[in-house]
C-alpha cells in the first residue's frame, strides 16, 4: 500500500468507484435514515431484490449490448468507409437514423412479444439504440485520418488490412472511443427503463417507486444510478486520455 | 486629420508600442512600415479603437477618440484588412452597403453607391452586385473589401497589409488603383505593410517603426537619401538605392519640354525607374513623353536620369 | 455499368423475407397469440396487383445504374408501398369476414420488413437521382398522403391497429396533442435560455468550464431517474402552496416532464450554439467590428446568421430526443402517446403498443425531414 504514490489516493475514479460499491452493499443499513426522512411510508427500504444483484444486472446488460454494438458499429463503419462499401453508406445511415427515431421504450415494447420478458428485449433495445453513436463516430474518425498518411503507408508497401489496423484505427480511436462513451451513457439510461419489461436493473426501485408513490425507493435507485453514471463517465474520460496519448 | 501624441500600448509587462507620435493630414498617404512585431498593426488598430491605448492621446478630426462611442468612430473610418473578411452570407451589394445600412441610408441610395464604387474598382456592377463572396477570386474579394470601406465616404482609410494575401500581379494592380482613388478623393490613408517597395511606391510619408518605437518619419526621398539610423538604411535597402531613388521620382521632373523622340512614348506620370526600364528593354536612349490625354509634350533622355 | 448493389441487397432481403415471415397474424381474441398468415396463402386477384411493382423492383436491381432505372425504382417502390398497405387491409377484411367479431388481425413481421425495405429502396433511388431536397421531400409527402387516403377510405378498418384506434379515438387525439405540447413547451425555454447560454459560454471560457460538465452530468442521468428526482421537490412545492396544485402543478403530470425534457434539451442546444459561433470566420468578425458594428449588431447580423446551420442541427437533436423522452414521461402521469404505448405493453396487446409507437416515429421522421430542409436552406451559401 505504501508503494502507491499519493496521487492514486486522490483519484476521483477510485473514490467514486469505492463509494458506489460501499453504498450498494451498505444500503439496507441506511434504513433508519430513510424511515426518519419519510415517516409516513410503510416500507422505506427497497428489499424486493438486493442492490448488488440489480447493479450487476444493470452492468451486465449494458456491457453485453455495448460489446455487440461496438462490434457491429465499428464493423459497419469500417465497411462503409472502404471503397467497396461506400455505396452503402447512405442507406446504413438511413437505417440507423430511423432506428434512432424509435424511442427506446418503443423498441422494448415491440421486442417483448418477439423475445419475451427479461434480459433479451433489453439487450436488443440497447443494441439497436447503441449502434448509431458508435457508427457515426467511426465514420467521422476514419474520415479524419489524413489521406496523405494512408498513401504514404501504401507507398512503403503496407497492405490494406495493415493500414487499417496500424494507421487508421489508432488515429480514429479517440473519436471512436468517444462514440462508445456516448453509446454506453445512453444505454445506462435505457437499461433503467428496461425494468418495465422485467429486466433486473437499478431502474426497478425507481419504477416501483413511481408506481406506488414511494419517494424513498426512487431516491435509493436514483442515487445509485447517478453514482454509476459518474463512475462510467470518469472511466471513459480516463480511457479517452490514454487513447489520445497514443496518437503521439 | 489624425494626431498621435505619445501613444503607448502595454500588455501586462510587455510594451508593444512605446511613445509613438506622428500626424496624418488630409490627402496624405501615410505608410507605417517595420519588421514583424514592430507594433505597426497595433498602432493602426488604436486609431479606430479596436485596441484601446494604454497611454497617450489620439485625435481624429480634432477630437480625442476616447470622447466618441467606439462604433460611431469606426463608422466614420474605412477599414481594410489582409484577410478581407467579407460577410459570406451577404451578396457583394449588401457587403458594400454594410456601413450605409448601419448609419441609416435609404436602400436605393446604398445600392447606387455600391454600384458606383464597384465601377470605380473595375468590377462591372451588373455582373458582381448579386454575387456571393465565395464566387469571387481573392483579388476580386479584396476589391469588394475596399469598396466596402469607402462606401460611407469616410475621410480616413485604415489599411492593414491589405494586399499581403494577393499574387504579385494583382497586388501591383490594386496598389495603382488605391493610389488613384486616394489621389482623386483626397483621403487620409494610413497603410501598414512590411514591403518596402510597396511603401516607396504608394507613400507620401513613411513612418518607420522598430520594436514598438518610432524610428523615422519622412518622405520616401528623405528615407532613401537621409536615413536616420543604420536600421532604417538597412531596412530601406542600400543595395539598389539608385533604382529605388529613380522609383520615387517621376518623368515630369526631368522632362525636356521642347524635345521629341521616336517610338512608343511614356506617360508623364510614370516613374524614372519605369523610364529606365523601357529604355534598357528597347535599347534606346530617349523616349517621347505624353500627358494624360495622350498628347505629346516632350521627351526624356537617359542622361537626364543621372542628373541630380 | 454496374448494377445498384444496394437495391440488389434490399431485393434479396425482400425475397428472403417473403416466404419466411408472416404477412398478417390472426388471433381468436385479444388475449391469445396469433397464427401467421404467409404471403403464399394469398389468393390471386387482389394480390396480383402488387406483383407488378415487385417484379419491376427485382428487374431494376440487375439493371445498370442509369437515371431511367432510378426513376423506375422510385415509381415502383412508391406503388409497392401503397399496394402493400392496401393488400394488408383487403386481406384482413377478407379474413375478418369469415371469423367471429372478437378476432384480432395484426400486421406481421413480414409486412413491416417489406415496408422498411421498400421505403429504403425509395430513399436510395431518390438520392441517386440527385433531386433537390424539396423534391425528395415531396415524393415522401406524396406517399404519406397515399397512406392517409387509404386509411380514410376505410380499406384498412379490419386491422387490429385501426380497431384500437377506433376504440379510443378521442383519447388518441388528446394523446397526440399532449405529446406535441410537452415537446413544444420544453423546447421554447430551451431556445430562449439555451441560445444565450451558448453565446455566454463562447464569450466567457470561465462559464464554459462549469456549464458543460454540469450539462453532461444531467445528460448521463437516466431520464426516469430525473423524472423521479423531480417528483420530490415538486410535490413538496404543491404541498406548501395548494394553489399550485389547483393549477395542475404537482409532483406528477406535465410539469416535471417538461422540466426534465428542457434540462435534457439544453446540452445539444448550448453546445451547438457555442460550436456554431466558434465556427464563424474570424476575418468577418474583425471586419464587422472595424466597420463600426456594435457587439449586438455583430451578433444579430453576422454571428447568428452564420452559425445558424449548426444551431439548427443542435435544435434538431434536442427535438428528436424530446419526442422520444416524452414517451417515457407517461410513466409519471404526463400522458401523451407513451401512455397508449405502456397500456399496450402491460396488457400484452401489440396493436395498442403500435398505436402509440407509429405516431411517435412518424412525428420524429417529419421533424427530421423539416429540419433537414431548414438546415439545407440555411447552409446554402458556403461559409
Amino acid at each position: 500500500m505504501s508503494a502507491w504514490p499519493l496521487r492514486y489516493w486522490r483519484d476521483p475514479l477510485l473514490w467514486t468507484g469505492l463509494a458506489l460499491v460501499a453504498l450498494v452493499l451498505l444500503m439496507p443499513s441506511t434504513k433508519p435514515f430513510f424511515a426518519a426522512l419519510f415517516p409516513k411510508l410503510p416500507r422505506p427500504m427497497f428489499d424486493l431484490d438486493s442492490f448488488a444483484d440489480l447493479l450487476i444486472g444493470h452492468m451486465l446488460v449494458v456491457a453485453a449490448s455495448s460489446v455487440a454494438a461496438t462490434a457491429l458499429g465499428v464493423g459497419a463503419g469500417v465497411f462503409v468507409s472502404r471503397r467497396a462499401g461506400a455505396e452503402f453508406r447512405a442507406i446504413v445511415g438511413s437505417i440507423v437514423t430511423i432506428g434512432q427515431t424509435f424511442p427506446p421504450v418503443a423498441v422494448l415494447a415491440v421486442a417483448v412479444p418477439v423475445v419475451g420478458f427479461g434480459f433479451e428485449p433489453a439487450f436488443f433495445a440497447l443494441l439497436l439504440y447503441g449502434i448509431l453513436p458508435i457508427l457515426e463516430n467511426t465514420i467521422a474518425g476514419l474520415a479524419s485520418v489524413p489521406a496523405p498518411l494512408c498513401d504514404a503507408a501504401r507507398g512503403i508497401g503496407m497492405g490494406e488490412a495493415s493500414i487499417l489496423r496500424r494507421v487508421e484505427l489508432p488515429l480514429a480511436a479517440p473519436l471512436i472511443v468517444g462514440g462508445i462513451r456516448t453509446s454506453v451513457v445512453i444505454n445506462v439510461g435505457t437499461a433503467t427503463i428496461a425494468s418495465t419489461v422485467g429486466a433486473r436493473t437499478l431502474g426497478l426501485p425507481i419504477i416501483i417507486g413511481l408506481d406506488g408513490a414511494n419517494l424513498a425507493y426512487i431516491l435509493q435507485g436514483g442515487v445509485l444510478l447517478g453514482l454509476l453514471a459518474i463512475v462510467l463517465d470518469l472511466a471513459f474520460a480516463r480511457l479517452l486520455a490514454a487513447v489520445q496519448v497514443r496518437r503521439g | 486629420m489624425i494626431e498621435l501624441e505619445h501613444v503607448s500600448k502595454r500588455y501586462g509587462a510587455t510594451t508593444v508600442v512605446e511613445d509613438v507620435s506622428f500626424t496624418v493630414a488630409a490627402g496624405e498617404f501615410c505608410v507605417l512600415i517595420g519588421s514583424s512585431g514592430a507594433g505597426k498593426s497595433t498602432t493602426l488598430k488604436m486609431i479606430n479603437r479596436l485596441i484601446p491605448q494604454s497611454a497617450g492621446t489620439i485625435r481624429v478630426g480634432g477630437r480625442d477618440i476616447r470622447e466618441l462611442e467606439p462604433a460611431a468612430l469606426r463608422r466614420r473610418i474605412g477599414y481594410v484588412i489582409q484577410s478581407i473578411g467579407l460577410f459570406p452570407h451577404w451578396t457583394v451589394a449588401r457587403n458594400v452597403a454594410a456601413v450605409p445600412e448601419l448609419i441609416g441610408w435609404a436602400a436605393a441610395r446604398s445600392l447606387a453607391r455600391a454600384a458606383a464604387l464597384l465601377e470605380q474598382l473595375k468590377l462591372p456592377p451588373g455582373e458582381f452586385l448579386e454575387k456571393y463572396p465565395h464566387q469571387l477570386s481573392i483579388g476580386q474579394q479584396q476589391r469588394v473589401g475596399i469598396a466596402r470601406a469607402l462606401a460611407a465616404d469616410p475621410d480616413i482609410l485604415l489599411m492593414d497589409e491589405p494586399f499581403g494575401a494577393l499574387d504579385p500581379i494583382t497586388r501591383e494592380v490594386l496598389q495603382a488603383e488605391i493610389a488613384e482613388i486616394q489621389r482623386a478623393n483626397r483621403k487620409a490613408v494610413v497603410f501598414v505593410t512590411h514591403d518596402m517597395e510597396e511603401a516607396l511606391r504608394l507613400a507620401s510619408r513613411i513612418v518607420v517603426m522598430d520594436r514598438g518605437r518610432l524610428v523615422q518619419v519622412g518622405t520616401p526621398l528623405e528615407l532613401l537619401t537621409a536615413p536616420a539610423s543604420a536600421f532604417v538604411r538597412d531596412f530601406v535597402g542600400s543595395d539598389d538605392l539608385g533604382i529605388k531613388l529613380l522609383g520615387v521620382a517621376t518623368v515630369a521632373e526631368r522632362l525636356r519640354s521642347a524635345a521629341s523622340a521616336p517610338g512608343e512614348p511614356i506617360a508623364v506620370t510614370a516613374s524614372l525607374r519605369q523610364a529606365l526600364s523601357r529604355m534598357v528593354a528597347e535599347g534606346v536612349d530617349r523616349l517621347g513623353v505624353i500627358d494624360g490625354a495622350g498628347k505629346p509634350i516632350g521627351a526624356i533622355h537617359l542622361a537626364d536620369l543621372l542628373r541630380r | 455499368m454496374r448494377a445498384n448493389r444496394v437495391l440488389l441487397l434490399l431485393v434479396l432481403a425482400g425475397l428472403a423475407a417473403t416466404p419466411s415471415l408472416a404477412f398478417l397474424t390472426v388471433a381468436a381474441n385479444r388475449l391469445v397469440s396469433g397464427v401467421s398468415v404467409g404471403f403464399a396463402a394469398l389468393p390471386r386477384g387482389e394480390g396480383a396487383a402488387i406483383l407488378l411493382p415487385a417484379a419491376l423492383l427485382i428487374l431494376a436491381s440487375v439493371l445498370p445504374r442509369r437515371r431511367a432505372t432510378h426513376l423506375l425504382v422510385v415509381i415502383a417502390a412508391a406503388a409497392f408501398l401503397l399496394l402493400l398497405v392496401r393488400l394488408a387491409g383487403v386481406e384482413a377484411a377478407r379474413l375478418a369476414a369469415a371469423a367471429p367479431p372478437a378476432v384480432r388481425i395484426s400486421l406481421g413481421a413480414g409486412f413491416w420488413v417489406l415496408l422498411l425495405l421498400a421505403a429504403l429502396a425509395l430513399g436510395d433511388a431518390i438520392r441517386r437521382l440527385e433531386l433537390p431536397r424539396w423534391a425528395g421531400a415531396m415524393v415522401g409527402a406524396a406517399v404519406v398522403a397515399g397512406f392517409l387516403m387509404l386509411l380514410l377510405s376505410g380499406v384498412l378498418d379490419a386491422l387490429g391497429i385501426v380497431h384500437e384506434y377506433a376504440a379510443r379515438r378521442d383519447v388518441f387525439a388528446a394523446a397526440v396533442l399532449r405529446h406535441a405540447l410537452m415537446v413544444a413547451l420544453a423546447l421554447l425555454p430551451t431556445l430562449l435560455i439555451g441560445l444565450p447560454l451558448g453565446i455566454l459560454a463562447r464569450r466567457r471560457p470561465a462559464v464554459a468550464a462549469w456549464l458543460f460538465p454540469l450539462l453532461n452530468i444531467v445528460q448521463t442521468i437516466p431520464s426516469i431517474a430525473l423524472f423521479g428526482l423531480l417528483l420530490a421537490p415538486l410535490s413538496a412545492l404543491a404541498r406548501l402552496f395548494p394553489a399550485l396544485a389547483a393549477l395542475g402543478i404537482g409532483g406528477i403530470g406535465l410539469l416535471p416532464a417538461v422540466i426534465a425534457l428542457f434540462l435534457y434539451a439544453l446540452l445539444p442546444v448550448v453546445r451547438d450554439s457555442a460550436d456554431g459561433l466558434a465556427g464563424v470566420s474570424p476575418a468577418a468578425l474583425e471586419a464587422g467590428r472595424g466597420l463600426g458594428m456594435t457587439p449586438r449588431q455583430l451578433l444579430w447580423r453576422v454571428e447568428l446568421p452564420l452559425a445558424l446551420p449548426v444551431l439548427l442541427a443542435g435544435l434538431r437533436v434536442a427535438t428528436l430526443q424530446a419526442i422520444g423522452l416524452a414517451a417515457v414521461a407517461a410513466l409519471i402521469g404526463a400522458g401523451g402517446l407513451g401512455a397508449i404505448m405502456f397500456q399496450g405493453l402491460f396488457a400484452d396487446a401489440l396493436d395498442l403498443v403500435l398505436l402509440g409507437v407509429v405516431p411517435i416515429v412518424l412525428m420524429a421522421l417529419a421533424v427530421n425531414a423539416l429540419f433537414d430542409l431548414a438546415i439545407a436552406y440555411a447552409d446554402r451559401v458556403p461559409r
